[in-house]
């Protein structure tokens, strides 16, 4: 049985929940329109052999409606198939069921796609942050999140600060033309020539 | 039975004695043997491993006794990416370490932040802790990290121990 097969069981089993599967570069994908019905469905893939779920990430579609894309990644260690299935969360909810129950490992996904973006998995037993500082008052992944950060302070716990973006070696650029124009370490780091020529100053009057 | 102990010139010993300021020698038992806090936290952490094995051999310099206990340590080396998250850490050991303490810092990213630059890394240790020696690299060479160790020991060398302490007027008020 193939990874399409397979998928078709599950729309089979869940009817019109679950749209037809999509296949792209020998990968399939499955839409699922419930988000509430994902335990459900992950539940019922576990059972026809997909035994390991490699990750659980999260899409933020700013600007649209609903906001949050889930998506689980599926694998059939026994028969090596892969599977993904994507389901949408609006803003207003922000919260789907967790699949904790069905893979343990599901724990430690959830909470990154929680501190990260802010989506809630209910029935989660220990929903904490587990990359940001407790107590840190955002979910950076947002797009609406600058990538310097914001400037936070909880005494004796921990702070953020801004970090500054202009003119250092290692920031890429996302508008330039190509990759090598975006690669960092081609360009000359702002203030770098400006040192250069203070250096022949100071060379200068040395002599 | 008690011997009679020879006072003066004594030719046995004769050639072994130097002559030296009790400061001097302190600071050249110091310097030899700084005890390092491996604070490693990212990639930077295994070059430090190799920093103190047999090729590169840290013990040549009298610092292979890495410990793992703040509260044994004199110089921390702080190699790899600091984290907000990791940064209170970092403090927390480095307070819990006795004076006097250093601090290298091994690589980019524990100097400046490297090429993380985004909202989950501290940019530059040096934000929470002071540092003697800042190390370039992505990550260092060992070779790098040894002479930042040998920069650490000519400093420590330099710096008074007794001077201006209660030691020190101990021994002068001995002495008179």
């Amino acid at each position: 049985m193939s990874a399409l097969e397979s998928a078709n069981k599950i729309k089979a089993k869940f009817g019109d929940l679950i749209a037809e599967p999509t296949e792209f570069r020998g990968e399939i994908t499955l839409k699922l329109a419930d988000a509430e019905k994902i335990f459900d469905v992950c539940r019922f893939a576990k059972s026809i052999g997909f035994d390991y779920l490699v990750d659980i990430c999260s899409v933020d579609n700013y600007g649209e409606d609903p906001r949050w894309t889930v998506i689980y990644h599926l694998r059939g260690v026994a028969n090596g198939q892969d599977l993904r299935i994507k389901t949408d969360v609006s803003e207003e909810k922000s919260e789907l069921p967790s699949v904790l129950p069905i893979w343990r490992t599901a724990n430690w996904h959830e909470r990154e796609v929680y501190d990260l973006m802010g989506i809630r998995f209910s029935g989660h037993p220990d929903l904490r942050r587990i990359l940001m500082w407790e107590g840190y008052p955002y979910h950076p992944l947002r797009k609406d999140f600058p990538l310097a950060g914001k400037p936070t302070d909880l005494p004796g716990v921990a702070f953020t600060k801004v970090t500054p973006m202009e003119g250092g070696p290692f920031v890429t650029l996302p508008s330039s033309s190509d990759s090598i124009a975006r690669e960092p370490r081609v360009r000359v780091p702002e203030g770098a020539e400006r040192a250069v020529s203070d250096q022949r100053l100071i060379d200068g009057k040395l002599k | 039975m008690q011997t009679q102990t020879e006072i003066g010139y004594n030719s046995k010993v004769e050639g072994d004695v130097v002559l030296t300021t009790v400061d001097a020698a302190l600071a050249w038992f110091r310097k030899n043997s700084v005890w390092p806090m491996p604070m490693g936290l990212a990639c930077c952490g295994i070059e430090l491993m190799a920093v103190g094995a047999s090729r590169f051999d840290i013990s040549r310099f009298g610092s292979e006794v890495m410990r793992f206990s703040p509260r044994q340590s004199d110089c921390m080396i702080v190699a790899g990416t600091v984290t907000y998250k990791m940064a209170a850490c970092v403090k927390r050991i480095w307070d819990q370490m006795p004076e006097p303490k250093w601090c290298i810092a091994m690589g980019a990213c524990a100097s400046t932040g490297g090429m993380y630059r985004s909202y989950a890394t501290l940019q530059g240790v040096d934000n929470i802790i002071p540092v003697d020696v800042y190390v370039a690299g992505c990550p260092p060479r060992p070779e790098a990290v040894l002479d930042a160790l040998i920069k650490i020991q000519n400093k420590i060398g330099t710096q008074p121990i007794l001077q201006g302490t209660v030691a020190a007027k101990l021994l002068n008020l001995q002495e008179k």
